[in-house]
């Protein structure tokens, strides 16, 4: 199971969305592509994509919108 | 000899000891942020003093090195790979032509240093290596390192024969300093201490502040807590906001809280002067282990006297010269 979530490479605050007024990036159920943005990084004022690294369904975000997270925390749950 | 920057990771900069004298001028010294770390590696690679290494950031970058040299990762835990192997921190160890050093997640702290031996060759910009990037200078072309970029490493002065014998060498395990999340820094209260309340001095010191995600290498940002100034008629020059006062030079170190909610602490490549009421500086020996602390982790603020700074002042001066004593520098 663990080879198939997508992690934080550094820690800062997780966003799903690109700014406040748009759709999150994929959702729960979503297929996502090896590459596809899943969320950003928010660390000394910038923001990082977080793609993922293989194809697959979205099952489950382990991180909410705008937490806390640590360098390679588990951010979403693929299958 | 070169090393070539496949991956730069997420901040990775030049720096040396910091590019000091030049305050008046408005120009902060930069440098490593963690100077304990940052002088280990050399001490452990044989460097000189002041030679110029990496400053790794919260991730790690991909290197390649062309050919043989002998390097030495401190601070964070940030554990470094040799071609995927497990390499060690605080323990010097050689690397071969074409291998490729990595970085595991980030486990603790927040920035490690690479010492390579002969140190990294950048032009000097005002006697410094260091990288101030708000500006564009120093380091290498003035920025973080980018994918593609090639560093110069330096001559080493006829003594490469003495440098295998460096391989293994490693810091005894009671002088590797622990980062955990929550971390408390002394502070000398005062320069413009006056425009707190005493309630809201109590209450800075009484907070348990969290590091945003604005940290950076121009200051550490603080919430958790609301500060109020004395009320007063502003002095000609102070402008309305009461956490102003007329400018004056801020220490490195130096705490701030313009609106009352986000404490600063300034660090190395911070603007050397302005408006803000500086309540208190953080004292130098603390410094390094605020430069551990990472967004999301916990900061107390301990009030301290002068004496008691200097006094850790000169015992990690006494630890670093214990430490490049043992490793025979």
């Amino acid at each position: 199971m663990d080879d198939k979530t997508v992690k934080s490479p550094m820690p800062g605050t997780f966003y799903r969305s690109p700014d406040p007024e748009s759709a999150p990036y994929v959702s729960e159920g979503d297929r996502v592509s090896a590459g596809d943005t899943v969320g950003l990084i928010e660390v000394m004022k910038s923001f990082h994509e977080i793609k993922s690294e293989q194809d697959g369904t979205v099952t489950k975000f382990l991180v909410e919108n705008e937490g806390a997270v640590d360098a390679g925390q588990n951010l979403v749950e693929l299958e | 000899m070169a090393i070539k920057v496949r991956q730069p990771g997420l901040l990775t900069t030049v720096q040396d000891t910091g590019r000091f004298g030049e305050y008046a001028l408005g120009m902060p010294p930069s440098g490593a942020m963690d100077v304990f770390s940052y002088q280990v590696g050399n001490n452990l690679v044989g460097n000189e003093d002041g030679a110029a290494g990496l400053e790794i950031t919260y991730f790690g970058p991909e290197l390649e090195f062309t050919e043989a040299a002998v390097v030495a990762v401190t601070g964070a835990r940030m554990p470094p790979k040799i071609n995927g192997e497990e390499a060690p921190l605080w323990e010097t160890f050689s690397v071969e032509a074409g291998d490729v050093l990595s970085f595991d997640y980030l486990q603790s702290g927040a920035r490690c240093y690479l010492a390579v031996a002969g140190g990294i060759d950048v032009p000097e910009f005002m006697h410094s290596r260091s990288t101030y990037t708000l500006i564009g200078l120093g380091g290498f072309e003035g920025r973080a390192l980018r994918e593609g970029d090639e560093l110069q490493v330096g001559e080493l002065n006829g003594k490469p024969d003495g440098l295998s014998a460096r391989v293994g060498l490693a810091v005894a395990s009671q002088q590797i300093p622990a980062y955990s999340k929550e971390t408390e820094l002394r502070v000398i209260i005062g320069l413009a201490s006056y425009r707190l309340t005493e309630a809201s001095m109590e209450e800075f010191l009484g907070t348990e502040w969290t590091v945003t995600t604005d940290a950076d290498r121009v200051g550490y940002r603080y919430r958790g807590g609301e500060i109020e100034f004395v009320e007063r008629e502003q002095p000609a020059g102070a402008g309305a906001d009461p956490a102003n006062v007329v400018d004056f030079g801020y220490p490195i170190g130096s705490v701030q809280i313009p609106g009352g909610v986000e404490p600063i602490v300034l660090m190395n490549d911070a603007v050397t002067g302005g408006g803000y009421a500086t309540i208190g500086t953080v004292i130098s020996a603390d410094r390094d282990r605020l430069a551990q602390s990472k967004t999301n982790d916990k900061t107390r603020f301990v009030s301290v006297g002068l004496e008691e700074a200097l006094a850790a002042r000169e015992q990690r001066r006494r630890q670093l010269a214990d430490i490049k004593s043992s490793l025979g520098g």
